[in-house]
């Protein structure tokens, strides 16, 4: 069993569209799990639907959005300040240096992050980076497995089928209550998730048809 | 945000003419453009926190799709697509253009203190 499960990802939502299953089974199983969330979401497009928010208004929004969500996921949060968007173009060895220390004190036996190159927004492919660069730099005896999440299109065919396969079917109810904390992102983006055309009125039910596994690929860092 | 009413942005516009101010211009159509369909770009830029003075602005348009042109000293600062605006609690011009779906387009917003 786990000991402790880190997720990290650049987005308030990455962790509820891409992990809240796998939380949800971790957090029922009593391990701990620790959410570092690389921004704010400042740059998001979705400003709810009718728009609520506004450009400047939206990383408090989302803010507040993110802690509710990790509230019903009951993780522990922490935000690490950098900025929607640009992360790519930060001295990403600085990033690295910033989540081994975290991580070192956290001390997990799990991290989750995204697959670089495969996870199509350039702030999961730098901040998937950075986590898998900061973890093959631990100690060997301390060093906790790796999960990372690929979804670009085409993806199976280059790096084969997921080795981790999580079915969450039992926690859906808690993966879309997650989803929809983040109200001024969840239409927006459960409707290109599902293809459907969503309205405030039906989006909980197609969600709660649609989420049936979470997956992963082991990271090996035998390869770099 | 509301929709524009030309006459109260112009009015606004007005107000920050000739003053020391910070830009956010920006346009987007995110960052899943491609990964939703293939044929499309993804294309975006933004400025944040230029510094620039304009002797005057002018918004144009009708309808739901307006055009502002600022007229800097040694250039032009344009944004097309805005359809909604605010003054917010800083006293900030924010502009910007909503597709359908509520997403944000484009945005211009002027401020006479960082953003
Ligand atoms: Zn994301």
């Amino acid at each position: 069993m786990e000991k402790h499960v880190v997720v990290i990802f650049p987005h308030p939502d990455d962790e509820a569209f891409g992990a809240a299953g796998t939380i949800a089974k971790f957090r029922q199983e009593g391990v701990p799990v620790t959410y570092l969330c690389g921004t704010l979401g400042e740059m998001g497009r979705n400003m709810g639907n009718p728009t609520f928010a506004t450009r400047e208004s939206l990383p408090e929004i989302r803010k507040k959005e993110l802690q509710d969500a990790c509230k019903v996921m009951d993780v522990e949060l922490k935000m690490l300040g950098y900025r929607d968007k640009v992360l790519e173009f930060e001295d990403l060895s600085k990033v690295s240096d910033h989540l081994k220390e975290l991580l070192e004190t956290i001390n997990p036996t799990l991290v989750i992050t995204h697959y670089p190159e495969y996870a199509v927004h350039p702030d999961h492919n730098a901040l998937g980076a950075a986590a898998i660069d900061a973890v093959s730099r631990m100690e060997e005896s301390t060093r906790p497995t790796v999960w990372a999440q690929a979804f670009m299109r085409g993806y199976q065919e280059i790096l084969g089928k997921p080795d981790v396969v999580q079915d969450i079917r039992p926690f859906v109810k808690t993966k879309v209550k997650t989803i929809l904390c983040h109200k001024s992102q969840a239409q927006g983006v459960l409707g290109n998730v599902t293809g459907e055309e969503l309205t405030e009125e039906n989006m909980e039910a197609i969600a709660l048809e649609h989420f049936k596994e979470e997956t992963f690929y082991t990271w090996n860092f035998e390869n770099i | 945000m509301k929709p524009i009413d030309l006459i109260e942005v112009q009015e606004q516009i007005d107000a920050f003419a000739g003053k020391k101010v910070f830009i956010h211009l920006e346009t987007t159509n995110g960052a899943y453009a491609n990964h939703v369909n293939e044929k499309a770009y993804n294309v975006g830029a933004f400025i944040r926190n230029a510094q620039v003075t304009y002797e005057h602005g002018k918004i144009k348009g009708a309808g739901a799709a307006y055009r502002v042109g600022l007229k800097t000293e040694n250039g032009w600062v344009y944004a097309e697509g805005l359809n909604a605006w605010e003054l917010d609690d800083k006293n900030r011009l924010l502009m910007a253009g909503h597709d359908r779906e509520g997403r944000l387009m484009v945005s211009l917003e002027i401020s006479e203190t960082a953003f």
